[in-house]
């Protein structure tokens, strides 16, 4: 039913189609409202046979899921940003016992300074701890991949991050159509464990493993991520014809056909990135567009063949690695290996700064000229910048950055353009 | 918990042989069908406290819940000595996750049981002291506040042993460890730090705490038979000797924590919410020395010359223990009350 409803809404009403048993929570910006929509629904039986549990920090939630799963039921948290963090150890052993959690991860900057606005660092900061992490482009996709989500997580017994944009997604309200509890049921069968903890069938779960063979659980954990790699289209396929909605995949093209250019990024700012390449294809410019949904696994192969014909390719990515740059980028490199073409890396968007049309549109005109640096800084404020390095330069007590910056730019609230 | 008065055939001894008590009162161990949980064979330290503790606490369990037990441990020696895969101790369903969340996992488990209607399942978490006081305190106080089904065992032999004994906050004043060596003007741990955690379990007004020492095993079996008993969060500390990092003799583990109870340092009772509703009285109080001078992480206090301010301190901590906890019966009578549960107290 086409509902116009808030992201987070339309996510929290269609987690609860997929019968969770057990949901932990603890609140952070801006995942919180996915967790008190669910909240609700147990408390007013909307969702029945389900566990809600208030816990007392994100380890905890992680860890509450994790004792759940390997109990044998089905467990769902959410979090953001630092929450991600604090629950870091526990990310690595949910996916490291093979536990089929899913998350949803309302992608948020990661401080210091604080910043609750949305980019890509929490979920890049996990990028290595073996979940499969899918990124949503708009809300009925966010919802969609949750159902995707719960059937693969438990198919390949690995955990699953559903990426979605803080704010940008979960605070937007757009028509999402919610399915039917018929259409999810007939598409997520009941979740049948690999391992359990049952009094039945005693079992040990998370012993040590040493040298002799710790190589070849971690080579197993890759080998699921690339049995995923096969089974995401198939479920995208199955989704579509019992849905009738294209949604998930590994990767999405648009306007690919003929482009000497193609733009490469993750999540909402791919309708932004759409809308301005229309602006540039009207302007008579070969341009496309490649979304990744499936950061992990990564698909190498798909994207090494969508950009085979193209002449350059600009990745715009939402996070980076300090010291070094890029970190979508260096994936896509990877998958570029050996080809001549131009690989140009854009971080925008950090910490809530919009991506907008001007922006992108003279952006993608440097590059279709080739002008652009292997690294550039979306609207960075060089001078702002350099003032800030020359004060550093002059003083040795310069006091914290990010309150310079924000005397020397006069800026008395928050300015997200 | 009720009390049994027992008759001593045997003067100068407190064993009590199995053949003395009626069958029903006789101990997990003592049955032909105890069901071995932690079973033999496994890497632990000989007169290690914490397998002893472990073995009787599971195994009683066990028996209080017709079999159907879950358990989640946290890392520690008790988690290393009884596994490393292929090889488990483990005869129960058991879960090792994290150094720190193990009160969190073993809520998941009782959540995952309530829900699919399996509540017959009950739940066992079970660490060491760091595991407890320290990185999985957290956790454990979101577990107890919830009042979330499940028994927490913590296993406190007074430092992290399974990393080469280094300080806890359970660690006492003037003990010796590798993060506190007996040097300087003040060698071995600073008094006035620490926590009391049976007392943080009870400011929870959890429905049932516990302190156990494994000099009196039967007593640790009733008293994980009551917390079976009760729904909701329930916690018991049981005090266990650790030879390598105490520097005691292997075959003392059970007559050095006697001597913690009988010189009042380890104070064993039992509470219900806040209230303490059982203590178990020193039979014959004995100076802290006699417990102290048998550990080498205490032996600076004694060589090269002693150190009365210290052991002074240590004194009037364990005087502390038995004025605050009623420890000494002046009415103590030679035949002894052997606590023994019965069905419904």
């Amino acid at each position: 039913m086409l509902k116009q409803c808030e992201g987070s809404h339309a996510v929290a009403a269609t987690v609860a189609l997929c019968r969770p048993e057990v949901i932990c929570a603890y609140p952070i910006s801006p995942q919180t409202h996915i967790v008190e929509g669910l909240s609700e629904m147990v408390r007013d039986g909307t969702l029945p046979g389900c566990e809600f549990i208030n816990v007392e920090s994100e380890f905890a939630a992680l860890s509450v899921a994790i004792g759940s799963s390997a109990a044998g039921a089905r467990s769902y948290t959410a979090t953001a940003s630092q929450g991600l963090l604090y629950m870091a150890e526990a990310v690595w052993n949910a996916s490291g016992l093979g536990l089929p959690i899913v998350m949803t991860l309302a992608n948020r900057a990661i401080g210091a300074p604080i910043n609750i606005w949305n980019d890509h660092t929490d979920a890049m900061s996990m990028r290595d701890a073996g979940w499969i992490q899918l990124f949503a482009e708009n809300n009925q996709e966010a919802a969609d991949l949750h159902i995707q989500a719960f059937r693969l997580a438990e198919e390949v017994s690995l955990p699953i991050m559903v990426c979605m944009d803080g704010f940008i997604l979960t605070h937007a309200y757009e028509g999402v159509d919610i399915p039917t509890q018929e259409q999810v049921d007939a598409y997520l069968p009941p979740y049948e464990p690999r391992q359990v903890l049952d009094p039945r069938d005693p079992v040990s779960i998370g012993a040590m493993v040493g040298p002799e063979a710790f190589t070849e659980v971690r080579y197993l954990a890759h080998a699921k991520q690339m049995q995923a790699l096969e089974l995401i289209p198939q479920l995208a396929a199955e989704f579509q014809q019992q849905f009738g909605r294209d949604s998930g995949g590994l990767i999405r093209q648009y306007r690919m056909e003929d482009a000497d250019t193609v733009v490469i990024a993750l999540g909402s700012v791919l309708g932004t990135i759409k809308d301005t390449i229309d602006d540039l294809r009207d302007e008579g410019n070969k341009i496309g567009v490649l979304g990744i949904t499936s950061f992990r696994p990564f698909p190498l192969t798909e994207i090494r063949d969508a950009v085979s014909h193209v002449r350059r390719v600009v990745v715009v990515e939402k996070c980076f690695a300090v010291g070094i740059g890029g970190i979508v980028s260096r994936d896509v490199r990877t998958a570029m290996r050996n080809r001549p073409q131009p690989l140009y890396c854009v971080v925008a968007g950090l910490g809530g700064r919009a991506i907008t049309k001007d922006s992108l549109h003279q952006l993608f005109m440097e590059a279709i000229e080739d002008k652009l640096e292997p690294l550039t800084f979306l609207d960075l404020d060089w001078n702002a910048v350099n003032r800030e390095l020359e004060r550093e330069r002059l003083t040795r007590r310069s006091g914290p950055i990010a309150e310079n910056l924000l005397r020397d730019l006069g800026v008395v609230a928050a300015r997200v353009g | 918990m009720t009390a049994t008065t027992i008759k001593f055939y045997q003067t100068g001894t407190h064993t009590v042989g199995n053949r003395l008590l009626d069958p029903e009162h006789r101990s997990v161990q003592a049955d032909m069908r105890r069901t071995n949980s932690l079973n033999s064979g496994h890497r632990a330290c000989q007169g290690c406290g914490e397998a002893l503790g472990a073995r009787y606490a599971i195994d009683a369990a066990m028996q209080a819940t017709d079999n159907q037990l879950i358990a989640a441990n946290a890392t520690g020696c008790l988690e290393v000595f009884s596994t490393p895969y292929p090889e488990t101790s483990w005869q129960i369903p058991w879960i090792h996750s994290l150094f720190g969340n193990t009160a969190a996992v073993a809520t998941g488990i009782a959540a995952a049981m309530r829900v699919k209607g399996r509540s017959d399942v009950r739940v066992v978490a079970q660490g060491g002291d760091g595991g407890t006081t320290d990185i999985g305190f957290g956790c454990l106080s979101g577990m107890f506040e919830r009042n979330d089904d499940v028994l927490y065992i913590c296993y406190d032999n007074e430092a992290y042993m399974n990393t080469g004994v280094q300080r806890s906050s359970a660690t006492p004043g003037a003990a010796r460890t590798a993060t506190t060596p007996a040097v300087g003007t003040a060698p071995g741990n600073v008094f006035g730090q620490g926590k009391n955690l049976p007392l943080i379990a009870m400011a929870h007004e959890i429905p049932y705490v516990a302190t156990a020492i494994v000099s009196e095993l039967r007593d640790l079996e009733a008293k994980v038979k009551r917390a079976m008993e009760i729904r909701g969060a329930r916690y018991i500390h049981v005090f266990v000797p650790c030879p390598l990092g105490w520097g005691t003799n292997s075959w003392d583990t059970i007559h050095i924590a006697r001597l913690a109870k009988e010189t009042g340092v380890f104070p064993v009772f039992e509470a219900e919410r806040d209230q303490i509703v059982s203590v178990s009285k020193i039979r014959k109080q004995l100076p802290v020395e006699d417990y102290l001078r048998p550990q080498r992480r205490f032996a600076h206090l004694f060589s090269p010359k002693p150190n009365t301010d210290a052991i002074a301190h240590i004194q009037a901590l364990a005087d502390r223990n038995i004025r605050r906890f009623g420890l000494v019966d002046p009415a103590a009578d030679t035949a002894i009350a052997a606590p023994v549960a019965t069905g419904n107290p």
